[in-house]
């Protein structure tokens, strides 16, 4: 491709695509938008958050072990040995 | 008035909320402009500056207030518009339409008919988005080569490079439509 044609493709991509408009700016204030940004991410991964997620997750373990040890108590055994 | 600029920015690399959304609210316009070039689409610029300030808060500690904020947010800006097309680019193709927005009215040479226009938009679509960004803010938006080398992170040279292996598949794509640009 030599420098004419590269001159030609560049007219008709602006033909296809004009720029944009420079000074068009957001149509609304994004602050809200940021903020919110902030508290979603940061409370995903605040230690607090995670320990609740943990504690939730290690509390329904419990319980489900326990509810299955008391319908299937000859599993239990079994169950030790595996621990 | 510079200095205070430099306080607020100083401040904001100390993890001050307030200088945060100070700083947002004197740099959105020209992310979300710049962001707007490189996607052409109103509501995808405001989502990606919004996810570019996040990024900015996250990564404040790695600002060097020396260098300027304008420059390292329009790099930002670009890595995320560039995740974005990358993400989108086999869901979403460009038309003309989708221009029409935010597009400057074009010189229109009527000897290219506007399925030549509509199929060479296309055909961008298309480009890989390393490529696309690189012709879109050097060709179409026009924006100086030195600039566009630094929100991509790469030397002039380079985005030369980019440019012209760009301009030589959309050649070639419009080539396999039967179109002889």
């Amino acid at each position: 491709m030599n420098t004419h044609d590269e001159e030609r493709m560049k007219k008709l991509l602006r033909q296809a695509l004009p720029p944009v408009n420079s000074d068009a700016g957001p149509g609304r204030d994004l602050w809200p938008d940021e903020l919110r940004r902030l508290d979603v991410r940061s409370s995903a991964a605040s230690p607090g958050w995670a320990w609740f997620n943990s504690a939730w997750f290690d509390g329904a373990l419990a319980v489900g072990l326990v509810g299955f040890a008391a319908f299937l108590p000859a599993s239990l055994p079994v169950f030790l040995y595996y621990m | 008035m510079q200095n205070g600029a430099s306080d607020v920015l100083n401040q904001f690399l100390q993890g001050d909320a307030d200088a945060f959304e100070a700083v947002f609210r004197q740099h959105q316009r020209s992310v979300y402009g710049w962001i707007l070039r490189i996607v052409r689409n109103p509501a995808t610029a405001e989502e990606l500056t919004v996810e570019t300030f996040w990024r900015i808060h996250r990564a404040r500690a790695r600002f060097d207030p020396a260098k300027g904020f304008e420059g390292w947010a329009r790099r930002i800006a670009t890595r995320v518009a560039l995740d974005w097309l990358r993400t989108k680019r086999t869901e979403r193709e460009l038309s003309i339409e989708d221009c029409g927005e935010v597009a400057a009215p074009a010189e229109v040479d009527l000897a290219v008919t506007a399925e030549i226009r509509a199929r060479t938009a296309l055909a961008f679509g298309r480009l890989p988005p390393k490529l696309r960004i690189a012709v879109t803010l050097a060709v179409i938006e026009e924006q100086p080569q030195k600039d566009v080398a630094a929100a991509l992170g790469i030397s002039v040279a380079a985005v030369k490079v980019r440019v012209f292996r760009a301009l030589r598949l959309l050649r070639k794509d419009l080539e396999e439509q039967g179109i002889r640009p």
